[in-house]
């Protein structure tokens, strides 16, 4: 069918034998959560900005280190349920402990820009979001996009299809001016093409935008079940 | 990692599913999502009219489901029922998303459909789902999938029984040729247990669920959400449709109906075995216009004599 089959699944990847399948596994793990991850440390444990970048790394480096991901059973739980119940209880212990366990040498540190995080997380509103599952799964949604859009800018502009890219960008992911929506012939006239050319663009990068999410979603399931519920949920042709 | 605002990751979730479908069909509007896909108006540009089309989530992991769902596109083109929606095309997305074209039907449906009607014409509302769905049996054919929210009244009181998309066709054995997914078919509370745990099903899946649509007519709920009411007889009706053991259930839709129509009738039906009380009170159900006659008459008779000097 129209599957995406050729991201190998992260799942697979930490649990290699290979030592560096296992390095890159992790790193394509840690791209999709660690926003989702921060925010979550920001608003549901309360936790200033400074600690909460310090705790998503520590989070992380301690997985890797432990291995918290390779007892993660498929058939009890989505990955993405189970990785926010390691995160809740490595907090609770960590707190219950008051004793931080400091990173140094030989520890796996992943660089990662909080400083966006932060930016992003002050964009709305800072106080307890009513429902934290529905706001991880929501900020999970966005890493995944998000993802998606930074691999399909480097699938066109690795084909030299800039313009292109930049009709999608224009129209598909820029917030109108004034709320008002943008028209194909707008966009034609900013980017320099016919209204014809926008309409081809926006149908070839929706189709390989479609088939970036699913590889990114795909990496990130356990199962074949857990990634068709996934995407359930994720793609819903249109409707609220 | 670009930064996406709320209004981006929502245009890009809708667009990701949003199907671009051949030159011959103009996408319109989404009218529904269900477990196997999406309903959307479309317009047929050749044959100008509106239809509906019915779009397959492309997350099935199955390699062998697009020809499968072709399969049973092409059997249900075959069922043609003035109960059941016809299908006019099925094909293949350039995404290699499947999708079939069918007549678009607006109404509302059972589970939407006024509560407060009198039994005997609740029941013969249920007759008339029975009847597609025993049309299909006759053709080979199970729905899998029947519950309230599968039948749409029509404006002119028409039955249409919707939602083909996980019917099976049944082998000469009597079981379904297609393995059971009962992660993609059926719904709990209309879904019969055999078909619950992944096993082969036969028509008798389809008595199951529509002993939950006769309870749902009883009560107004869901089976398993409110108690059965109504006369013993039809309650009784009800329980040997919904056995749990398929051998306990109506062999098939026509002995269901049967049951029901001789219920209306004021027979007496074969999943109750009736003590001498219950046929006295189904005699005077039946006959209670002529019985009225008769003690109206004895009692006036018995006033004029009463009366006479």
């Amino acid at each position: 069918m129209n599957l995406p089959a050729t991201r190998h699944s992260i799942l697979e990847a930490v649990r290699s034998d290979d030592a560096e399948v296992r390095r890159d596994g992790y790193g394509a793990m840690v791209a999709v959560y660690w926003k989702p991850v921060y925010k979550y440390v920001r608003l549901r444990w309360r936790i200033a900005a400074d600690e909460a970048q310090d705790t998503t790394q520590e989070f992380f480096a301690r997985a890797i280190e432990k291995s918290f991901f390779e007892s993660y059973d498929a058939s009890k739980a989505r990955f993405r349920t189970f990785l926010r119940l390691c995160l809740d209880r490595f907090i609770a212990n960590e707190r219950k402990a008051s004793a931080r366990m400091k990173r140094g040498g030989g520890q796996i540190v992943v660089p990662l820009d909080f400083q966006s995080a932060e930016g992003e997380l002050l964009q709305h509103d800072v106080a307890l979001p009513p429902d934290l599952d529905e706001y991880f799964h929501r900020e999970w949604i966005r890493s995944l996009c998000a993802l998606a859009v930074d691999d399909l800018r480097r699938e066109y502009e690795a084909a030299g299809k800039r313009r292109q890219f930049r009709v999608f960008e224009r129209y598909d992911l820029e917030a109108p001016a004034g709320g008002i929506a943008l028209t194909y012939t707008d966009v034609a006239a900013e980017c320099d093409v016919s209204p014809a050319d926008v309409t081809n663009y926006l149908f070839a990068a929706r189709r390989a935008f479609r088939r970036a999410l699913l590889e990114r979603l795909r990496s990130v399931c356990g199962t074949s079940r857990e990634f068709e519920a996934e995407a359930r949920q994720l793609l819903r042709g249109g409707l609220r | 990692m670009t930064w996406l605002s709320d209004a981006a990751v929502e245009r890009l979730r809708d667009v990701a599913d949003f199907p671009v479908p051949p030159a011959r069909y103009e996408m319109l509007e989404p009218l529904a999502r269900g477990g196997m896909g999406t309903v959307y108006r479309a317009r047929d540009r050749e044959l100008d009219r509106v239809v509906a089309m019915k779009v397959l989530s492309a997350t099935s992991a199955r390699e062998d489901l697009p020809l499968r769902m072709q399969q049973e596109a092409r059997i249900l083109a075959a069922l043609e029922h003035p109960g059941i929606v016809p299908v006019y095309d099925v094909g293949t997305l350039d995404d290699g998303r499947i999708f079939y074209v069918m007549k678009l039907v607006q109404g509302p449906r059972l589970d939407e459909h006024a509560a407060d009607r009198p039994l005997a014409e609740r029941l013969r509302l249920f007759t008339r789902i029975c009847e597609p769905v025993a049309f299909a049996h006759a053709r080979g054919v199970v729905h899998r999938d029947l519950k309230p929210a599968n039948v749409m009244i029509g404006a002119f009181g028409e039955v249409l029984v919707l939602d083909w998309g996980v019917a099976q066709t049944i082998s000469d054995c009597g079981a379904a040729t297609m393995d059971a997914r009962p992660t993609v078919a059926g719904t709990a509370g209309y879904m019969p247990p055999e078909q619950a745990r992944g096993d082969a099903v036969d028509a008798r899946a389809d008595v199951f669920a529509l002993g939950g649509i006769l309870h749902f007519l009883l009560t107004g709920a869901p089976p398993d959400a409110a108690p059965l009411q109504g006369p013993r007889a039809v309650q009784a009706i009800c329980r040997k449709a919904r056995a749990d053991a398929p051998a306990d259930r109506y062999a098939d839709v026509p002995s269901l109906v049967g049951d029901v129509d001789r219920f209306l009738a004021g027979d007496s039906v074969s999943a109750l075995d009736e003590g001498a009380l219950d046929r006295i009170a189904r005699v005077v159900r039946r006959n209670r216009v002529a019985i009225a006659i008769v003690v109206t008459y004895l009692m006036l008779r018995y006033l004029i004599a009463w009366l006479a000097p």
